[in-house]
């Protein structure tokens, strides 16, 4: 559990949102009611480039799908993991490989050793949290909904946030 | 990488309760800048475009659609009540009892069994043995003290615990840790009603309950002037380990989305509002959430002297020669005052009632001779609040019936609000003379002469 934490802090969530601009989702199903779809879905309404990684795909939200990371023909930033947690640690190890800056693991998608594959590479790790609900709590509308985005705050919001 | 907007240093501080009370929830304004909570009372919301309305609609974006399911005045408040409690969110309803009604419909399916404590509010009784009766949604009412009870309701069908941290009207203190894990170790949540302790006395979910609901009506608005409910949700119950199908499953009602898989933590209350709110229709209106906010605001300090007050009312009761007994369970006295030092250190609420010496009379003569207590049907007024069950709510029912409900002839309700004590135990003294006079009398009165006598 305090491994988990380690993986879910405040700072290194929003440092990745705020700078990641091209994001491979692996994983990433064209199923509309599958949930990587929804988070590619709303991170690419967000203007981050997607890049799906799936074998099984051709193409997903208008984006060329890759059988595999390394495959990918141009640096990527964030790698989004939507696969069995077992699945990790060779992921982990293609991340490096391409020089990704960050490892993005989605809720129930847990591995120590792919976390450390990818903390000894030098990027920066996040575990069992999914990268629309953080958006959505940090820089999104996700308090139009009566969730608990633990933001307080006596500053105006800019209007660009809505 | 990157560091485009550095975190602020205080991105890790954690803000308190009485902070939180006031300024979660609501981002101020971007547009005018609006300090206090604007009421948005509008029924519905302009679209930016085609895609992002198709988005709204299928989940895909947070966004206003229409006010029966989201409205950003209430929102402040939910996250507010979300932040306060330590739940992952909230949804807030028209009322306490379209609360708990749409917490239940969300996991239940016809042929579930729920187990509840006794020592509810009537209509929460009223709901699950009636209304949910007809859904075919069977329950077994315990007495809720006997942890060993909880258990041994159980059956296979078993789908959620239900109790209230300061029960009805006995003022039973609910065991909510032991209760959660027995909840656990079976693979259902456990649901507390709150109502009565509010989050600045009691925080259930610090003790394993998995839903916390509660009438907004009463301590959470405070002022006794709107009628709502909240249902906030920790987000960690595992609603996907087969037993739920209702929030883990396809739903027909949201062409084949699968709640809990898609939305995570944050599954069952995205099926909480876009379902059960949605289809049952019971949302809170933008302007009740607005008192509520103001209600919110206080909440601290009116808890304080609400527990303060009642303390002090309690002890002067239960010294009092003309009263049998006092159930407060923030007094030594009672059964249940280490688990109310347990759970509600600050304070054990400030509704309990408490037995006049003498029969329906004395309690009936007592009411009458109250000055600044109002007898009405309500509890959590700042004004101070007073009832008489026997010759009112309880009125139909005989001496032995009563017996059975935990009320006497005498038994007397009281909600301290926030005037001087000195003031309210003044009125009450006057009460307590009057119920003792007529008492002598009552040997040759039955009710009707009694009433007769102080109508004279
Ligand atoms: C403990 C408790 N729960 C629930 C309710 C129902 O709330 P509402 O009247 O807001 O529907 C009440 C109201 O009396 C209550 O006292």
């Amino acid at each position: 559990m305090n491994d988990i934490l380690e993986y879910q802090d405040t700072q290194t969530i929003r440092e990745i949102l705020l700078s990641a601009r091209t994001i491979a989702i692996v994983g990433l199903s064209s199923n509309v009611l599958r949930p990587s779809h929804f988070v590619g879905f709303y991170l690419q309404r967000h203007g981050y480039r997607i890049v799906p990684v799936n074998p099984r795909e051709k193409e997903v939200l208008g984006e060329k799908s890759y059988a595999a990371l390394s495959e990918i023909p141009f640096p990527v930033d964030v790698v989004d993991v939507f696969r069995a947690s077992n699945a990790v640690p060779p992921i982990a190890d293609e991340a490096v490989q391409i020089g990704a800056r960050a490892l993005w693991m989605q809720y129930y998608v847990i591995s120590n050793e792919g976390a450390a594959i990818a903390r000894n590479g030098g990027l920066h790790v996040v575990m069992d949290r999914c990268m629309k609900v953080e958006h959505a709590r940090h820089m999104g509308r996700m308090h139009w909904l009566g969730f608990n985005t633990g933001v307080i705050t006596a500053r105006r919001l800019k209007i660009s946030n809505q | 990488m990157a560091n485009s907007n550095p975190p602020q240093a205080d991105d890790l501080h954690q803000f308190g309760f009485d902070t939180r009370a006031i300024h979660a929830g609501q981002r101020p304004d971007p547009y005018t800048g609006a300090r206090a909570v604007p009421i948005f009372q509008t029924t519905s919301y302009v679209f930016e475009d085609a895609d992002s309305a198709a988005a709204y609609f299928n989940l895909q974006e947070y966004g206003n659609t229409y006010s029966r399911i989201m409205n950003p005045t209430v929102a402040v408040f939910e996250e507010r009540v979300a932040s306060l409690e330590g739940g992952a969110g909230a949804v807030g309803f028209a009322s306490g009892l379209a609360a708990q009604a749409a917490s239940f419909f969300t996991m239940l399916r016809p042929g579930d069994h729920v187990v509840a404590s006794k020592a509810l509010y009537g209509g929460t009784i009223t709901q699950l043995k009636h209304l949910f009766g007809k859904l075919s949604v069977d329950h077994t009412f315990i007495d809720p003290d006997d942890i060993a009870n909880w258990k041994n309701a159980l059956r296979d069908n078993t789908k959620a615990f239900f109790g209230e941290t300061i029960g009805n009207p006995g003022g039973n203190i609910l065991d909510i840790e032991a209760v959660a894990n027995i909840a656990h170790a079976h693979n259902l949540p456990l649901i507390i009603d709150s109502t009565f302790a509010t989050p600045y006395l009691c925080r259930p979910m610090e003790w394993g309950a998995d839903i916390v609901v509660h009438s907004a009506t009463k301590f959470i608005g405070g002022h006794g002037t709107s009628i709502g409910g909240v249902v906030t949700e920790a987000g960690t119950f595992n609603w996907s380990n087969g037993r739920f199908p209702g929030v883990a499953d396809p739903s027909a009602a949201y062409h084949g989305l699968a709640f809990h898989e898609t939305f995570g933590v944050y599954g069952y209350l995205m099926k909480l509002r876009a379902e059960s709110l949605r289809d049952l229709g019971g949302a809170m209106s933008p302007f009740n959430a607005f008192l509520f906010l103001l209600g919110l605001e206080t909440l601290p300090l009116r808890m304080e002297r609400h527990v303060k007050n009642t303390l002090e009312i309690a002890q002067f009761l239960e010294n009092h020669p003309m009263v049998e007994r006092v159930k407060y369970s923030g007094l030594e006295s009672s059964p249940y005052a280490s688990l109310a030092k347990k759970y509600l250190p600050r304070g054990a609420g400030a509704v309990f009632s408490f037995d006049l010496k003498g029969g329906r009379g004395a309690g009936k003569n007592f009411i009458e001779a109250l000055n600044l207590w109002s007898h009405l049907a309500n509890v959590g007024d700042a004004k101070s609040l007073v009832i008489h069950p026997a010759s009112t709510t309880h009125r139909q029912l005989n001496d032995a019936e009563l017996a059975g409900a935990g009320i006497t002839p005498g038994t007397i309700r009281l909600s301290v609000g926030l005037e001087n004590a000195e003031d309210l135990i003044w009125d009450l003294e006057r009460g307590l003379r009057a119920s003792a006079v007529r008492e002598s009398s009552r040997i040759y009165a039955n009710d009707k002469i009694n009433e007769k006598i102080s109508e004279d």
